[in-house]
Parts: C-alpha cells; sequence; structure tokens
C-alpha cells in the first residue's frame, strides 16, 4: 500500500508554443482508479500518453514499480521492454475504439491475440477464454467470429475492454473511454468498467472531460489547466469542496440533470 | 472512550467565481463524541450543522483545528489524512448516512446495500444475504430488492440509503436527517437502529430536524451557532 505503481516527475512538453505539460508531478498507487479531468487542451490527454510511454517528454521521469518491486524509466526502458510492457502488465482503453481493436480481425480474435501475446499458446483454451470474456462484457458468444465492424459502438468499446482486461493488467490507462457514445449506453459501459476494475483490482488513470464520469469511477482526481495540475485529492472533495478557481469553475459549469 | 472529536476546527468557503468573496460558517468548534454517544447537532437553519457533518467525514475539507478520529488503534487527523488514509478510515470506521441516495445506474438494490461490506472482504453472497435481511426490516420488498432504486420513490430511496449506511455498523457514524421523509413505522425502525448501534458501542453524531427521533436517541445537544451571532 506504500509504494506508488507509477510516478511522473517534472514532466514537461512543448507542442510549438503551447506548453502541454508544465512540470507535472503525479502519483498512482496499486488497486487505485485516479481520474484526471479538465477542458479540452488542458494536456490531460497528454499526459496519458506521457505516463504511457507511447509520447516522450522533453523533461522529467516517468516510474513504473514492476511485480518484483523494481522500479523502471518508462522512456529510458528499450522500446521492446516498453512493447512487452504494454502488452501484458499494461492496458490502455482508447476513446475510438477503433484505435484499440483489429478491425480486420473477428471479436474473439480479438480478445485472443492478446492472450498469445501474452504467452497463450493453447488453441483450444484461448478461445474458451476469450467467449468467457466476451460473455463478461455483455457480449453475445454466439458474436464471436463476427467482425468488430458490425458491432454497435458500445459493443466495440466493450470489446475493447475486453481485449485489455484479458491479460489481466495491473495497470490500465483510459483515454474518455464512454467519449462517444449515447448515455444509456454509457451508463451500461460505466457500470461494467466499476465492477470489473474493482474486482480485478486494476489501477486506473483515466482520462475524461466529464465529472459525472470521475465521482463514479474515482477514488481520486487530478484537476488540470493548460498543463497543469491546479488541484488534486479525494474525488468527493475535490468535486464538492474545491478550492482552486479553476476547479470551481468546472464544477459549477456542469449542468445539473 | 472517546472516538471522534475536534480541536478549533473552523471552515471557510472562498468563492472565486464571485470575486474571491469568503464565507466564514465555522469557527473554533470543539465537540467530542465517546463510545456509546449519540450527539444531536443543534442549532438553526443555515448555522452549519450539514457544514460540520460534511467536514467530519472529509468531504469537505477543514480550514483550521483538527478531526480527530480513533481508527485502527490510533488518532487520524482527517483535516491532513491523505486520500488513501481517508478511504481506508471510510471503510472501516467512519459511516455518513446523507440525506440522499446517489443512484448507480444499473446496480440493484441489494448490491448497493451490500456494497460496503464487499469493500471489507465480506464475500458477496454473505454481504448480499444481510443487505437482504436489512431492506427487508425497512420494509423494502424482496420483489424490489433485485431492481436499481432509480425509480423508487423518496422515502424509497432514502431506506435504502440508510440500509448502506447502516449494514457495516462503523465504529463512528454521521446521520444527516436520517428520518426525514418516513412514515411512523420505518422512523420508529430507524430509532431502533441508531439504538442498537449505541448499544454496540459507536459514537454517533446526527442532524435531526424530527425533534422525536431526537429526543429518543441523543444523549445530549451540541449548539452550532451563526458565525454572525457568535462573533
Amino acid at each position: 500500500m506504500d509504494e506508488t505503481l507509477l510516478s511522473g516527475r517534472g514532466l514537461s512538453l512543448d507542442f510549438g508554443r503551447i506548453q502541454a505539460l508544465d512540470g507535472v508531478n503525479i502519483d498512482l498507487w496499486p488497486g487505485e482508479v485516479l481520474a484526471i479531468v479538465g477542458e479540452s487542451g488542458s494536456g490531460k490527454s497528454t499526459l496519458l500518453n506521457v505516463l504511457s510511454g507511447r509520447m516522450h517528454p522533453d523533461a522529467g521521469t516517468v516510474w513504473y514499480r514492476g511485480p518484483d518491486g523494481h522500479l523502471a524509466d518508462v522512456h529510458g526502458m528499450p522500446e521492446p521492454a516498453l512493447r512487452r510492457l504494454l502488452r501484458s502488465d499494461w492496458g490502455f482503453v482508447h476513446q475510438n475504439p477503433r484505435d484499440g481493436l483489429r478491425m480486420t480481425v473477428s471479436a474473439g480474435g480479438n480478445v485472443g491475440e492478446r492472450l498469445m501475446a501474452a504467452g497463450a499458446r493453447h488453441y483450444g483454451n484461448i478461445r474458451e477464454q476469450a467467449a468467457a470474456w466476451l460473455k463478461r462484457v455483455e457480449i453475445d458468444p454466439s458474436r464471436m467470429d463476427d467482425l468488430p465492424r458490425t458491432f454497435s459502438g458500445g459493443m466495440q468499446q466493450r470489446l475493447q475492454i475486453a481485449r485489455t482486461l484479458v491479460t489481466h493488467p495491473r495497470l490500465v490507462f483510459m483515454d474518455e473511454p464512454t467519449g462517444g457514445l449515447d448515455v444509456s449506453v454509457q451508463a451500461r459501459l460505466l457500470d461494467l468498467i466499476r465492477a470489473l476494475v474493482a474486482e480485478l483490482r486494476i489501477a486506473v488513470a483515466l482520462v475524461t472531460h466529464d465529472i459525472a464520469v470521475a465521482r463514479l469511477l474515482a477514488h481520486r482526481i487530478a484537476v488540470m489547466r493548460r498543463g497543469v495540475v491546479v488541484e488534486t485529492g479525494l474525488t468527493d472533495q475535490v468535486l464538492d469542496d474545491p478550492q482552486h478557481p479553476y476547479t470551481q469553475l468546472l464544477v459549477a459549469s456542469v449542468l445539473q440533470a | 472512550m472517546i472516538l471522534l472529536r475536534t480541536e478549533n476546527l473552523s471552515k471557510s468557503f472562498t468563492l472565486h467565481l464571485q470575486g474571491g468573496v469568503r464565507i466564514g460558517v465555522l469557527d473554533s468548534v470543539d465537540l467530542s463524541v465517546s463510545a456509546g454517544e449519540c450527539v444531536a447537532l443543534a442549532g438553526p437553519s443555515g448555522a452549519g450543522k450539514s457544514t460540520l457533518m460534511r467536514c467530519l467525514y472529509g468531504n469537505y475539507r477543514a480550514g483550521g483545528g483538527r478531526i480527530l478520529v480513533r481508527h485502527d488503534g490510533a488518532d487520524v487527523d482527517i483535516a491532513t489524512a491523505d486520500p488513501r488514509l481517508m478511504i481506508e478510515v471510510r471503510r472501516q470506521t467512519l459511516g455518513y448516512v446523507s440525506q440522499f441516495l446517489r443512484v448507480i445506474p444499473r446496480v440493484s438494490t441489494r448490491d448497493v446495500v451490500a456494497e460496503p461490506l464487499i469493500a471489507r472482504g465480506v464475500t458477496v453472497e454473505d454481504a448480499r444475504d444481510r443487505a437482504a435481511t436489512l431492506l427487508t426490516r425497512l420494509n423494502i420488498p424482496a420483489r424490489l430488492q433485485s431492481l436499481p432504486p432509480a425509480t423508487f420513490s423518496g422515502g424509497e430511496q432514502q431506506r435504502v440509503n440508510l440500509a448502506r449506511g447502516f449494514i457495516a455498523a462503523h465504529p463512528v457514524m454521521l446521520l444527516d436527517e436520517p428520518t426525514a421523509s418516513l412514515d411512523p413505522g420505518n422512523r420508529a425502525v430507524v430509532i431502533e437502529m441508531v439504538m442498537e448501534a449505541k448499544s454496540r458501542g459507536a459514537a454517533i453524531v446526527g442532524i435531526f430536524h424530527d425533534a422525536a427521533a431526537r429526543d429518543a436517541v441523543a444523549d445530549r445537544l451540541y449548539h452550532v451557532a451563526p458565525l454572525a451571532e457568535a462573533a
């Protein structure tokens, strides 16, 4: 409980004249769901990309503590080691399922492929596990051999979640996972993510602009504005008693349903 | 033994969207509650009773002073505890029954109530059984227990909320209007549940607008005065 799983220290990144990240320090502990909130352009997706090694910072370090307790410098490790991490210990759920799925491979294949990448070889077991995971994300296993493009947006997103979680990662990055979905579809997906994350005790770094999503899923919130984390704390405390002017604006701007 | 005490607790809000106006709500609050004791917060509407409750739960950030909760054999200061310790304190020690249920889409009533027990490591079946028993006691019929509470009436949601708040038998409990919008039969059940919590040694702080309920459960009153009057 006392050791962080992932830590970013002094992370900075410029895109030309725009400072996307400006000296960000951030920690994530095992089993914790951290929501990174802020408006478009605040740098939250950039932070997620830097934390997950997909984008290099101009300055700063990202530390990841492996299952053996050893600290690894995410941006200092060789490319194959990082790819191995992204295939096994880590997962990434994209806003657009097309970025996380292989659209020319069947639903079952999408799930099985990640198992195989993590070392599974027995075809029967792989197919069985893929079917079990489709069921878990509420996709009828009879759709197993269908291509993802025949699925609705919500189903595609659930398939992406199954593909990501099948290897039991310790850490999952999520970028607006409910972004492009209808509200009713969102609720179903959120409930599914909530249940799976709690059951598997996965740590999640979740980027969202939706305060309600953060409240439902996150233990802790970091509020970003112009590349800086302006406030961080317990989810309900940050949302119910925001201290920073920008957080107050963000919370006050939410329409009450 | 004192399970909850505040020392010189103060709280104000700075409204940055209103030109940075500062509103003082609590000042030098010294409250202490022992095991088996129920303290009712008294004071006019707007005096800061709910603000005090939310500070005690760590939902509002204390402005100054300390909030000490006996947790796992030691005092934890809610005013400064880091979020992860706070989550642990809430899981094991500090329970809060608010006035309104925050509904989670698609989760059944039974599971909403069972959740605090499952978070503590109780098996799902056991937690569901205990949730069903408590819900039945609060007159939520079995046929409703498998449905999400979103479509329930205000009174039914309040009772689901109470079941969720009482199921984990926290050593320190904060009750914000637990009997509001309940009929006399259910009010009696809730009073009985508060008395049981006291007899198992819980320290309870409550806001009760219902004077009969308050008189039935409270050992003493703690007066929260509006700041302008106090000054």
